[in-house]
């Protein structure tokens, strides 16, 4: 069942980036609408990461043209904290160390620096407890990570997982998961794909950023679009990222250069 | 210079000048000045001869170049010795009190007036060379803690300055701390008796105003057997062109189960960002650890000034004594600093802690120094350092210089270094998730601090939350 109707939630149109002035991205178009869950794959240094960085606002990288609107607006004259309070969120693949702040207080400032923008009033620390209780619940994440600084001395598997924590308490609109299934066991991968399934809504959105298929056993994507070189050389439904399992990038990168 | 670095060089926000009238002597030091300043300060005799004896012996000695700072030559007959705003002969009550020292204070955020004073605090106010008032005197006296600017003590209490003056830091100890002995003009002098935990925090304001004078304070605290204090310094300087010295000792003495809490938020004018004017902040800060399960601690921000060269140090005595050192230290613009500390292990079972944070930005050149000792004797002594430096930009630098000295085998030693530096990484971090670039330097700058700002008292870890503009939810209480 694809749903391809609706209006964009976002638009990427020839998207070109680079960074210290070697392009990456040579033209990049995808649409994501409302609901639905997108995989990128494709081959290391196809640009992935690079895609997840600049939907982001990384300062490192560099548009060098093409447009990004999100929900009407656009998206590359943002700040990156103006991105997320627009609710755009980035997991990251290397998820930053922050020494002597905790968690809860981390993620109490920026939920309300997302509230702050949306117009809401911020949370005091005893409101946010019970909002940060209720999402360790629905993300089976140890309640004992949310005292602890900001991923400071956390297992690869526990950092990842306290991404997706993030996710669920700041609530994007649009979330970018850049290779989250990197690093984790088997059980890691199922804890955190059942809490992506949790997440999943009507209103919002996923790009899942992956080099493997196996996070696709647990989470179903509505299109898999195959990024090599820089650009989206083919997209299809679920069933592209079995035959890509199959068959491996080399075909898609040959067809491409055709 | 990038946004982060921009925000951690705030401008200095307690330079302004009092207008007041200055009774002030020549600039020069000689015998003559030393017996002057003696006179003006109505001195017992033995106080005159001990810092004749100091200044005879500091003409025998050389301005020490070992520290990792640069600076010219500090010239000591320009210097002059002694300032004092124009009083009246002695103030009873602060009705007398010149209006302007008292809105100075205000304005440095230590109003002295009765009703608006802060609440838990008593202060003594010291105006370059004098103290200007002293709050709470009475409720302390009650408790039998006696709290006085210190050249009162020098008249009122002569036996017990007599008897622990320059016990911990002799006048011969160093080049900076023999001008002292000889020149000194006023500080506090607190005295804990025995089983007695002193009610309120004291604390010493120190203003340097008058411009080419040096200021030289002394302080002294002694807890007797079981007493308690939690002693808290802060001090700020205008904006001028020239380098002024503040040149001062601190002695504390903790006898058989005592307990001294010493904490410091240090704001002299640090310099423009050019590295004109600003403090020089020569300073010997010792505490003896005298009597049996004592406990001195030692908790420093450092912010100020255009040099600092301090060690505050604990000479642990007593068998079972605890000596601790908090210290965050940071330099910005061309702000130069060494400091650190000492642990000298004599008796048995000595503990000493050492938590040092070094920040540099801009310019600023950070090093750590520190000496853990532990002599023959000291069986069973444990120590634990940590030395963390971060830098902001990269035009700053840290350098860190353990010295470990020990001589008894059962000595269990611990020794943690890291240097990191804020990146674009961490703040794009933040920004992901919705902080301002400005949230999230103060919440990396907050955390890299934390263990130092919880060992502070409240009312000074709101002033250093202030110095260092960053927030510090989380990391109090």
């Amino acid at each position: 069942m694809e749903r391809s109707e609706g209006t964009a939630m976002l638009e990427i149109r020839g998207l070109h980036a680079s960074i210290q002035g070697n392009e990456i991205l040579h033209g990049v178009d995808l649409t994501v609408r409302p609901g639905e869950v997108h995989a990128i794959m494709g081959p290391n240094g196809s640009g992935k990461s690079t895609l997840a960085q600049v939907l982001a606002g990384h300062p490192a990288y560099e548009v060098t043209g093409g447009t990004i609107t999100f929900e009407g607006k656009d998206l590359l004259g943002m700040e990156p904290e103006e991105r997320a309070r627009e609710g755009v969120f980035l997991a990251f693949q290397y998820p930053v160390e922050i020494r002597g702040i905790t968690n809860a207080y981390f993620l109490r400032s920026a939920l309300n620096a997302v509230r702050k923008h949306r117009g809401l009033e911020e949370l005091d620390p005893i409101d946010f407890l019970a909002v940060l209780e209720e999402k360790t619940k629905v993300i089976e994440l140890d309640e004992e990570l949310i005292n602890r600084p900001v991923n400071d001395g956390f297992s690869g598997g526990e950092k990842k997982r306290n991404e997706i924590l993030q996710m669920a308490v700041l609530e994007p609109k649009l979330a970018v998961l850049d290779e989250t299934d990197s690093g984790l066991d088997i059980d890691a991968l199922k804890t955190v794909a059942a809490a992506v399934n949790k997440l999943r809504r009507p209103d919002n959105a996923a790009i899942l950023v992956t080099h493997y298929q196996r996070l696709l056993n647990y989470i179903t994507p509505d299109h898999v679009h195959v990024l090599a070189d820089g650009r989206i050389v083919r997209s299809g439904g679920k069933d592209l990222a079995h035959e890509l399992e199959a068959r491996g990038y080399d075909w898609l990168r040959a067809e491409a250069a055709v | 210079m990038t946004s982060i670095e921009s925000q951690v060089l705030q401008p200095y926000k307690y330079g302004f000048v009092t207008d007041i009238d200055s009774d002030t002597i020549p600039p020069g030091l000689s015998e003559d000045i030393i017996r002057g300043i003696s006179a003006m300060k109505g001195e017992p005799p033995f106080m005159l001869e001990w810092r004749l004896k100091a200044y005879r012996h500091w003409l025998t000695m050389k301005e020490p170049r070992w520290p990792n700072v640069r600076y010219a030559p500090i010239d000591y007959q320009a210097i002059r010795y002694y300032s004092s705003p124009k009083q009246q002969k002695k103030w009873d009550s602060l009705e007398q009190v010149d209006p302007k020292l008292l809105d100075t204070f205000e304005r440095l955020g230590i109003p002295l007036a009765e009703r608006k004073r802060l609440a838990g605090v008593a202060v003594d106010a010291v105006f370059d060379s004098v103290s200007v008032a002293t709050t709470f005197r009475e409720a302390l006296a009650k408790e039998g803690v006696i709290f006085c600017p210190f050249s009162e003590a020098v008249r009122e209490h002569p036996e017990l300055v007599e008897r622990y003056l320059g016990t911990v830091v002799p006048p011969t100890d160093n080049f900076f701390a023999a001008l002292n002995s000889a020149v000194f003009t006023d500080g506090s002098f607190a005295y804990i008796p025995k089983g007695v935990r002193c009610p309120m925090e004291l604390s010493t304001y120190f203003r340097i105003n008058a411009s080419s004078t040096g200021q030289f304070e002394r302080t002294l605290i002694v807890a007797e057997e079981g007493a308690y204090v939690s002693y808290l310094e802060g001090c700020s300087a205008p904006m001028r062109d020239e380098n002024q010295l503040h040149a001062a000792v601190v002695e504390l003495v903790a006898l058989d189960n005592a307990q001294i809490k010493y904490s410091t938020v240090q704001n002299w004018y640090p310099g423009d960002e050019d590295g004109r004017g600003g403090i020089y902040n020569f300073v010997t800060k010792r505490g003896r650890c005298a009597g049996v399960n004592s406990k001195i601690s030692w908790t420093q921000v450092e912010t100020g000034s255009a040099i600092t060269w301090k060690y505050p140090s604990c000479i642990l005595q007593g068998d079972n004594s605890i000596g601790e050192f908090y210290s965050v230290a940071v330099t910005a613009n061309r702000q130069q600093a060494d400091t650190g500390t000492k642990m000298i292990h004599i008796g048995k079972n000595t503990r000493s802690t050492i938590v040092s944070k070094g920040i540099s930005a801009g310019r600023g050149q950070n090093t750590y120094r520190g000496q853990v000792k532990i002599l023959k004797g000291a069986t069973g002594a444990r120590n634990y350092s940590q030395c963390d430096s971060m830098l902001i930009g990269d035009q700053c630098g840290a350098h860190t210089f353990p010295y470990i000295d020990v001589r008894n085998s059962t000595a269990i030693m611990e020794h943690e270094a890291s240097t990191s530096k804020i990146g674009e990484d961490q703040i794009f971090y933040c920004k992901q998730r919705g902080l301002s670039a400005e949230d999230a330097v103060s919440m990396i700058v907050n955390g890299f601090c934390k263990e130092v700002f919880r060992e502070l008292p409240m009312e000074f870890a709101v002033e250093a939350q202030n110095l260092l503009g960053i927030s510090l939810e989380g990391s109090v209480g």
